[in-house]
């Protein structure tokens, strides 16, 4: 083998490592933290309370509707936007559920979606046409959404004891009678993630998308329609919000304007960024969130566990969150930008 | 005219960025009372000169910059400035946000524990500001300021900071020609002043009329210095010009089957920098498109390709009238544009060189808006060979690449949509010598398979090298042609003419 070919071998190599680093990203922290928390219990409680079927069922329900919105944000992030109001969305949807299930059943669910959408649309015509700031979009509609949300119930919270989509929220796809079952939150959540994958990385849009957030000047150079990229990332982010809404109160059989979904834009972000997608766009993956989302909820559910209080879970989730970033960048210094 | 003591002295400045000599054992003298103009083309070293100057750079170790006979080390804006060192650069350095007084203070406030005495500061540059001739006051906003009067107030800081070497950059590009004149009266009583000033410009009847001599560079390297009796047009053009076409300008194609035009431009202009603009592309021809940095040929093509809002003249490609309001519409008519700035508006440097090639087509060959990946492979694959990129994988990212390989993938992302016409933007800026005469070497072969290019360069040999027909523009007009049936030659000396605006009975014939 000649210098130059081995050469070229060397980088290749680095270059599949690279790759590799990038794809599994967060994994091992999720696993460590997996691990930390049953010994955690075990030394705690006596018996190791964390990696067990059911348990694990529950971070599963609790992790979906997060992973959810992260998905929709992971299209935003990825075109260097940013999307505030998907907890306001979820709310105003989950109401939007509630309310037309009381008289058109199961159509509660294509409802709220149907909800999540518009505001989306809303969003990214106003980024796209109006060609405004999403920071500025969003933190708008978070309130105004939110006002909707309130106003939509009267500022009460509404109720469906009779819900038709209930075992949504609540029941399990049966896999293997009395063996596996997976919470219907959850198979949700992993299609949303299956078919963002999808349109991420096998269409033409997913390529526009990671272009746009790449270089928005070099895009609409090469004749890719940046307008569009936009009006779909938002209407996107919006739809799942929107979904999240229809989950939520399948869930609760009840929603409220007021309280639901406070704040979860923040999860949603903190579960793309810990996913490593990059805040100024172009980089990024689907897979990531998901392993973002899960570290939240392992985080939130252990804490719980363990006993901590709610005050002091807030700040260990945060410092969690800013370590686990930092750790990330230290680890692929020079190559990664969050 | 000037005391026979120099203010500042330059001698063997040298200046390597890595794999480039940008300048190369350098002198200038310059004497208080003298305005000084430094000629040299685009890339001849002119602002690398004053960016070691004014401490932006710093030279290589050998060299010596001397103010009133002493060595000094400039190390530093700051450095420069307490030599008495000011600069007025193209892009003007000034705070819109803030009054004229403040800005002239910048850095210098005036003031008492912290509290900023806006008084003490109106005052202290009024005075300044009056006897430059200025209409405006010291608490004027700058950005209720016009370009010229902006630039007063760059003099006027450089005057109130009691500076004896004043740099000025292109200071005529933006202004009209009355703001011209009035901007010479000044720059003669800074002059009278006893000021040294140092004037950078392109244009011939500028340094004419202005400079009392006229220092020439050239590929890095110092040409000469004109004394005010010597200083002739067609002197300072052949100091500016004179060298040699390298060898690897090879035509292997037939220049221009004539009657069968690709491009048809017609009175094209945006209303500002580019006016009334038309020609015609054949199939098969390469053609030129020179002029000085700032006249419009970058902003021409843009509006051609769409990328920018044309306010009159219309675009026929290959016989059909094409309705361009956004570059999808040059693309879908046949017309590319490979732009001058590969790193901000060109590659995706973040994706992979497969995806990077393919970009332009993924939605031909897609099927449903599905990608089709073993097509996209066999794209990469077969751009990857014909274009010798030297890649490890077609999945590395292009900000892995050398300048030379990322320009390569951008044009193969530009070929693969098989256009009928090609606009390449200065297509070998910041590649390296190899992939320049490969760059060539493409550009010749598309020529030769019928293709239509219209090449921009700021590279005069380039020009002449690769071009069967050149037009030149100026202040945002074409101004001339050279080469094909016009009867001149296809000289850097004839471009440099139309460029500049030179009499034209001074161009040589074919």
């Amino acid at each position: 083998m000649s210098a130059a070919e081995e050469a070229a071998l060397a980088t290749h190599r680095r270059i599949m490592l690279q790759g590799l680093l990038r794809t599994v990203g967060m994994l091992p922290v999720l696993v460590i933290l997996c691990i930390l928390i049953h010994v955690l219990t075990l030394y705690v409680t006596g018996e190791g309370r964390f990696l067990t079927a059911q348990n694990l069922s529950i971070v599963a329900q609790q992790a979906a509707i997060n992973t959810v919105l992260a998905a929709g944000m992971t299209f935003v992030i990825l075109t260097g936007g940013i999307d505030l109001s998907v907890g306001s969305i979820l709310a105003a949807s989950a109401m939007v559920a509630v309310i037309a299930s009381q008289d058109f059943g199961v159509l509660g669910v294509p409802a709220a979606m149907a909800t999540g959408l518009f505001f989306g649309l809303l969003n990214g015509a106003l980024i796209a046409f109006v060609r405004l700031p999403p920071f500025i979009v969003t933190l708008g509609s978070l309130t105004a959404v939110r006002g909707v949300a309130r106003l939509l119930g009267n500022d009460t919270t509404v109720f469906n004891p009779e819900l038709p989509f209930a075992f949504i929220g609540n029941g399990s796809l049966v896999i293997i009678p009395g063996v596996l079952s997976i919470p219907w939150l959850a198979v949700i959540a992993i299609a949303v993630i299956l078919a963002s994958w999808f349109i991420l990385r096998r269409t033409v849009l997913g390529v526009h998308i990671y272009a746009v957030g790449g270089n928005a000047d070099a895009a609409r150079l090469s004749g890719i329609k940046v307008w569009a990229v936009l009006l779909f990332v938002y209407a996107v982010s919006g739809l799942l919000a929107g979904l999240g809404g229809a989950m939520s109160a399948a869930r609760l059989y009840a929603a409220n304007g007021l309280q639901l979904g406070q704040s979860y834009e923040l999860d949603a972000i903190a579960a793309v960024i810990l996913g490593g997608t990059s805040f100024v766009g172009g980089i990024g993956s689907i897979w990531g969130t998901l392993i973002g989302a899960l570290i939240i909820a392992v985080l939130s559910n252990g804490l719980i566990l363990l006993g901590v209080s709610d005050i002091w879970q807030f700040i260990i989730k945060g410092l969690v969150i800013i370590g686990a970033v930092a750790l990330d960048r230290f680890r692929l210094q020079g190559s990664a930008r969050t | 005219m000037y005391s026979p003591e120099p203010i500042l002295e330059m001698r063997g400045i040298s200046k390597t960025f890595p794999g480039v000599k940008a300048l190369n054992d350098v002198q200038l003298t310059i004497y208080p009372g003298e305005i000084h103009a430094l000629m040299g083309e685009n890339g001849a070293g002119k602002s690398t000169l004053m960016k070691v100057l004014s401490g932006a750079y710093q030279a290589d170790p050998g060299g010596e910059i001397r103010i009133d006979g002493e060595p000094v080390v400039i190390d530093g804006p700051l450095a420069a400035k307490a030599c008495g060192i000011a600069i007025i650069y193209q892009e003007l350095a000034l705070a819109p946000n803030l009054t004229v007084a403040e800005n002239i203070h910048l850095g210098m406030e005036i003031g008492r524990r912290g509290m900023i005495d806006r008084q003490a500061m109106a005052e202290g540059c009024g005075e300044i500001l009056k006897r430059l001739g200025a209409t405006f006051g010291p608490r004027t906003l700058v950005a209720d300021l016009s370009i010229a009067e902006r630039q007063l107030v760059e003099i006027a800081r450089a005057v109130h900071a009691r500076s004896r070497i004043l740099v000025m950059d292109e200071p005529t590009t933006a202004l009209s020609s009355r703001e011209t004149d009035r901007l010479f009266a000044l720059v003669r009583q800074l002059r009278a002043e006893g000021l040294a000033i140092i004037y950078i410009s392109h244009r011939m009847a500028e340094v004419y009329e202005l400079s009392d001599r006229v220092s020439v560079l050239r590929d890095g390297t110092y040409v000469g210095t004109l004394g005010r009796d010597e200083i002739r047009p067609e002197t300072i053009v052949r100091m500016m010009v004179g060298r040699d076409l390298s060898s690897f300008y090879k035509k292997d194609h037939v220049p221009g089957v004539r009657n069968a035009p690709v491009l048809e431009v017609r009175n094209v202009g945006d209303g500002a920098r580019v006016r009334g603009c038309s020609f015609t592309l054949h199939a098969g021809e390469v053609l030129g498109l020179a002029g000085l940095v700032g006249a419009g040929r970058t902003e021409l093509a843009r509006l051609v390709y769409g990328a920018d809002t044309r306010t009159s003249g219309e675009i026929v490609i290959a016989g059909k009238p094409a309705d361009i309001r956004r570059p999808q519409d040059a693309i879908d008519a046949g017309l590319v544009y490979l732009t001058e700035d590969r790193k901000a508006q060109g590659v995706f440097l973040d994706m992979t060189v497969a995806e990077n090639l393919n970009l332009g087509v993924i939605g031909r060959d897609a099927r449903a808006g599905i990608l089709n990946r073993g097509k996209g492979r066999w794209r990469a694959a077969r751009a990857i060979k014909s274009l010798t990129i030297r890649v490890a994988s077609p999945d590395v990212t292009v900000g892995s690449l050398s300048g030379g390989n990322q320009q390569k993938v951008l044009l193969s992302r530009l070929l693969e949509t098989e256009p009928k016409v090609l606009i390449l933007d200065e297509p070998t800026r910041g590649v390296d010598i190899g992939a320049k005469s490969e760059i060539y070497r493409i550009i010749d072969q598309l020529a030769k398979t019928g293709v239509g290019i219209l090449v921009i360069s700021s590279e005069l040999p380039e020009i002449v090298g690769i071009a069967d027909r050149v037009l030149v523009m100026r202040e945002g007009e074409i101004a001339g042609e050279v080469g094909g049936e016009t009867g001149y030659a296809i000289t850097q000396e004839n471009i440099i003419a139309l460029a500049t605006g030179v009499d034209r009975s001074l161009m040589a014939a074919e």
